[in-house]
């Protein structure tokens, strides 16, 4: 695993109370956006995308009073880099009962970087069924986009230089919530384990 | 990294659970609307089959289909093996025409692994069942049944009963349970168990009823006709007493055992029609089963730069 080699002399930018506020925050601007929770199905990106939408669906349901569906969506399959690196595992797709057709799909990931993950989900997506809309949370936006993709709900930009790593820790996998910087010599934008995600 | 799938030997504790746990994700694509992924786009899978067989290969067939892979399905039959063509020419015209994987399914046993080992082909060889040797990729299908029946493996008492001696099912599927932890007996009359049993990893024994004391899975065999050129038991009857999966033996097993066969059955001899359609069997299962092992195997062996089994993982 890359991050935490590479987590060394990593710096944290932000803690577990400033993780709490962001999706607090996040949460309210669904709903605002949304007009309200009506038909909102938030999906997690394995790995740290999972725990995130699930906190998610939590703080809007309490806001609206009742149940948010959440479910995660797994890209491994559709990745464009898979022939690059050697096979490996998959994660879960686990779909809320109701299904995501006519819904609107609230993606959620850890951290946005290249883009091509998220491309990548556009695609897993479009197998599962026809949401009405999707948009993108993330928890950290670190710039350095290849593709014509950008999120509507972020809890922090982050201007990072390709050089660094950043890592998003949820107590769910990690036992603590934070955000950290640290250095690396490795600068593709590409490589997924940079992306936060050093686990697929 | 080993690129090829020839034994249920080669495969460690990790690579089969890695296998068996991609099934399990593969397995709910089935249940989707579109049963298809992208990933195996542009890859080229043949089935090269030199013996008869339905499940197997329209179960490779689909699999590689539901990854999006172009499949080429050859048969000896109508090939120009019937002219008397080599193993080794039809492996350089697939190699030609550019397999990045070749299902091989031969009645020699080791013809996987000559394919494998003699340079004649580049791509990734998946043995489909050679001879009396082995069919790795049952195996697999029969410990992911097995472990969605009874969520584990390792423990587990599994009593496999029949034609030992001619099956390349029983074999793999020891080699495969003995590395998950199962706890494995072979019952056969002593003329249908293979010289050197005893150095297999697991038990044997010429009583069923006595073996099936506290069974979790009891595996049928088939009984391989078409393999005997000798009498290896006195009578049809006399062997499906003695070996014969009746409603009778069923019902003194535990509550949760299933019952399993790798197919095709000779309904009467081996097993009876009232147990294999019980609710019991998994016979059924099984087949669903193997289309998302196979998914499994060939997405780890093609869907990368190289093969996700045989790392230290």
């Amino acid at each position: 695993m890359v991050r935490s080699e590479s987590s060394h002399e990593a710096r944290e930018v932000l803690d577990a109370d400033d993780v709490q506020r962001a999706l607090t925050r996040i949460a309210h601007e669904v709903l605002e956006r949304n007009k309200g929770a009506h038909s909102v199905v938030l999906l997690g990106i394995p790995s740290r995308g999972v725990p995130l939408a699930q906190r998610l669906a939590a703080r809007i349901g309490e806001v609206e009073g009742r149940d948010v569906p959440f479910g995660s969506l797994d890209i491994t399959m559709f990745r464009d880099d898979l022939r690059l690196r050697p096979a490996r595992g998959l994660g879960r797709t686990e779909l809320p009962g109701g299904g995501i057709d006519d819904a609107v799909v609230v993606l959620v990931d850890d951290v946005l970087y290249s883009g091509r993950t998220i491309r990548a989900a556009l695609d897993a997506l479009s197998e599962l069924g026809r949401p009405q809309s999707v948009q993108l949370a993330v928890l950290v936006d670190r710039g350095h986009r290849q593709f014509p993709i950008r999120a509507d709900y972020v809890g922090k930009n982050l201007p990072t230089s390709t050089r660094e790593t950043v890592q998003v820790l949820v107590s769910e996998l990690d036992g603590s919530d934070a955000v950290l910087i640290g250095g690396t010599a490795d600068d593709d934008p590409a490589d997924p384990t940079r992306e936060g995600r050093g686990s697929v | 990294m080993t690129r090829h799938l020839l034994s249920a030997a080669d495969l460690s504790l990790d690579d089969a659970t890695l296998i068996l746990d991609t099934a399990d994700e593969l397995a709910r694509v089935s249940d989707r609307p579109v049963k298809k992924l992208p990933t195996l786009r542009g890859r080229t899978v043949v089935n090269l089959f030199f013996e008869d067989s339905t499940r197997t290969r329209i179960s490779f067939e689909a699999a590689a289909k539901r990854l999006s892979a172009d499949v080429i399905n050859f048969s000896a039959k109508g090939s120009s093996v019937s002219k008397g063509e080599s193993l080794k020419d039809t492996a350089l015209t697939l190699e030609a025409m550019g397999a990045d994987a070749v299902v091989i399914r031969h009645p020699a046993s080791g013809a996987p692994h000559t394919l494998a080992h003699s340079g004649w082909i580049g791509g990734s060889i998946v043995n489909a069942g050679d001879g009396t040797h082995e069919h790795p990729t049952q195996a697999l299908l029969d410990a992911f049944t097995m472990r969605r029946h009874l969520s584990t493996i390792a423990g587990r008492k599994v009593v496999i009963v029949g034609d030992v001696l001619h099956s390349r099912v029983a074999r793999s599927n020891v080699l495969l349970l003995a590395t998950l932890g199962a706890d494995v007996t072979l019952v056969a009359p002593p003329t249908l168990l293979p010289v050197g049993v005893d150095q297999w990893p697991c038990t044997h024994s010429y009583d069923l009823d006595a073996s099936l004391v506290g069974a979790d899975v009891v595996m049928m065999l088939r009984v391989q006709r078409e393999r005997m050129n000798a009498a290896f038991f006195p009578s049809v009857r006399e062997y499906s007493r003695r070996y014969g999966l009746d409603a009778d033996r069923m019902s003194r097993l535990p509550e949760h055992a299933i019952v399993m066969h790798p197919g095709p059955m000779n309904r009467g001899l081996e097993i009876t029609a009232a147990v294999a359609d019980s609710d019991r069997a998994v016979i059924i299962e099984q087949v669903t089963n193997g289309v998302s092992v196979r998914m499994a195997v060939l997405y780890l062996l093609l869907g990368g730069s190289d093969s996700a089994l045989g790392g230290d993982l």
